[in-house]
């Protein structure tokens, strides 16, 4: 699946890609988008499984991993930066505010 | 395609051919524990429900305990109960009589006692074991085996890796003509739209979304965030950020052919090929449930590592995170890390499940089976009163 890059991006619509090893703030992974070789250096270290921003994302924009939306952000979020609990959040199966 | 397997007096087919002891009641619990002891060859149900439950609750108790009666990894059965349970021993053993197996029932207050009911219940395990032991394999279509499907303790590589390839070998399963069980209802949040397009029918279609829509509404009503149970903190910590992102990495262990039936928790499928089972996240109250409507077999994904094994099943584990399977090589069956490096496609490693679900249908010990990890409980749906 993944040759010999450090991340993984599942589908061609996805804004955030897994690292598949853990990496560390500053270094450049590089990962074939949409047919294009892309370099994206990394604003923070991202540990192994979790994901970093492929491009820019709005706050409340949703991120999308698999092709669908996994939540929406709660902060704008940079191109190389960590996406997980602390700018994404789910708006299911629960109430607001909860 | 065949597998070795056990028939039953009604058609049915078992992977497995256990004398089961199931206890009525939590009070008889204990008894029914002492009676298989240095029986090889019996197993009992660790069943902490049974008394004090009404309507529905207690209908799913009855249904669940009768499910793993009625299922054709069991040879013969024995009910205990104390005596004075609202599920009376005697229910559950006539509901189970229609299979065509053995069932008998005793009860502590009746027989005089624990040290009594023992020796009774050893007596009858006895003669049902000299049966059992006459049973011999035989070859099986595969269109006979209901295949459980299970993921918990998820991480990244679920969702890259496992469930993937546990959805290449449920394919193999449906083409060739037999079942398999998809389950947790609550971790289809966010990717409900997805299966509910694989329907068979509309109506099916519409079944999927209203059972999402329900649990939803359930999660809302505690007035509770359902975000410190799913994704639970393990998940967290392994790199899954929600519940919908948890829901699509797990929804690839269905497969991909069309979903043909949903049915309530602990209910035997009418049909074969994909269905969906309703039943909670929590990792032993869906296995339960699978086994209690008649799956003989289960495949687990796992990314961070879990002992959860049958009583009366085998639970095939496997996962794609490397660490994992080298930290708990005796709780794992295969590795589909390959997959992540790059070494292995999906459908190779679902074709090494696929073979292994035919070796342990077989005969060969599952893990979780070699180390005696016999977890069951039952999705309560009521209060104790």
């Amino acid at each position: 699946m993944a040759g010999k890059s450090k991340a993984v991006v599942i589908n061609e619509k996805d804004n955030v890609a897994t690292a598949i090893v853990s990496l560390k703030e500053g270094s450049t992974v590089s990962l074939e988008l949409q047919g294009r070789k892309e370099r994206i250096k990394l604003l923070s270290s991202i540990p192994m499984g979790h994901k970093f921003a492929l491009r820019a994302i709005g706050k409340g924009e949703d991120a999308i991993k698999y092709g669908e939306s996994i939540g929406q952000t709660t902060a704008p979020i940079s191109r190389g930066e960590h996406v997980h609990v602390h700018n994404v959040v789910s708006h299911r199966g629960r109430k607001e505010g909860a | 395609m065949n597998f070795q397997g056990y028939r039953r007096p009604k058609g049915k087919v078992g992977v497995r051919n256990h004398v089961l002891v199931i206890p009525s009641v939590v009070c008889s619990q204990g008894a029914a524990e002492a009676i298989t002891r240095n029986l090889k060859g019996t197993v009992y149900l660790p069943n902490v429900n049974g008394c004090a439950q009404v309507g529905a609750d207690r209908e799913q108790t009855k249904r669940t305990l009768v499910g793993f009666g009625t299922n054709p990894n069991v040879f013969a059965v024995l009910v205990v109960g104390n005596g004075c349970e609202n599920l009376p021993a005697k229910e559950i053993a006539e509901a189970i009589a229609p299979s065509g197996k053995r069932v008998e029932f005793i009860e502590i207050q009746d027989v005089g006692g624990t040290k009594k009911t023992i020796a009774k219940g050893k007596k009858i395990l006895r003669e049902m074991l000299a049966d059992a032991n006459a049973l011999k394999r035989e070859p099986i279509p595969l269109s006979e085996l209901i295949l459980a499907t299970e993921c918990g303790g998820s991480d990244y590589t679920s969702g890259l890796a496992s469930n993937p390839a546990l959805g290449a070998a449920s394919d193999l399963q449906v083409e060739a003509g037999g079942t398999v069980i998809l389950s947790e209802t609550t971790e289809l949040i966010g990717a409900e739209h997805l299966l509910a397009k694989r329907a068979r029918t509309p109506e099916i279609g519409k079944k999927v979304l209203d059972l999402i829509a329900w649990w939803e509404k359930e999660a809302i009503a505690t007035g509770q965030d359902i975000r410190g149970a799913n994704p639970a903190p393990g998940n967290i910590a392994g790199g899954i950020t929600t519940i919908e992102e948890k829901s699509l990495g797990c929804i690839y262990k269905g497969g991909t052919t069309t979903l043909e039936e949903v049915i309530p928790y602990a209910f035997p499928p009418t049909k074969k090929g994909l269905i969906l089972m309703d039943t909670p996240g929590h990792d032993i109250d869906q296995l339960t449930g699978m086994m209690g409507g008649g799956a003989q077999i289960a495949v687990f994904t796992t990314g961070r590592g879990t002992p959860t094994g049958s009583p009366i099943a085998p639970v095939i584990k496997i996962t794609g995170n490397a660490e994992t399977y080298r930290k708990m090589k005796d709780n794992i069956d295969l590795n589909v890390s390959p997959i992540i490096q790059g070494k292995e496609t999906v459908k190779e490693a679902g074709k090494r499940i696929f073979d292994e679900v035919i070796a342990v249908a077989s005969g060969k010990l599952a893990k979780a089976e070699k180390l005696g990890q016999r977890d069951f409980c039952i999705f309560k749906i009521g209060l104790n009163f």
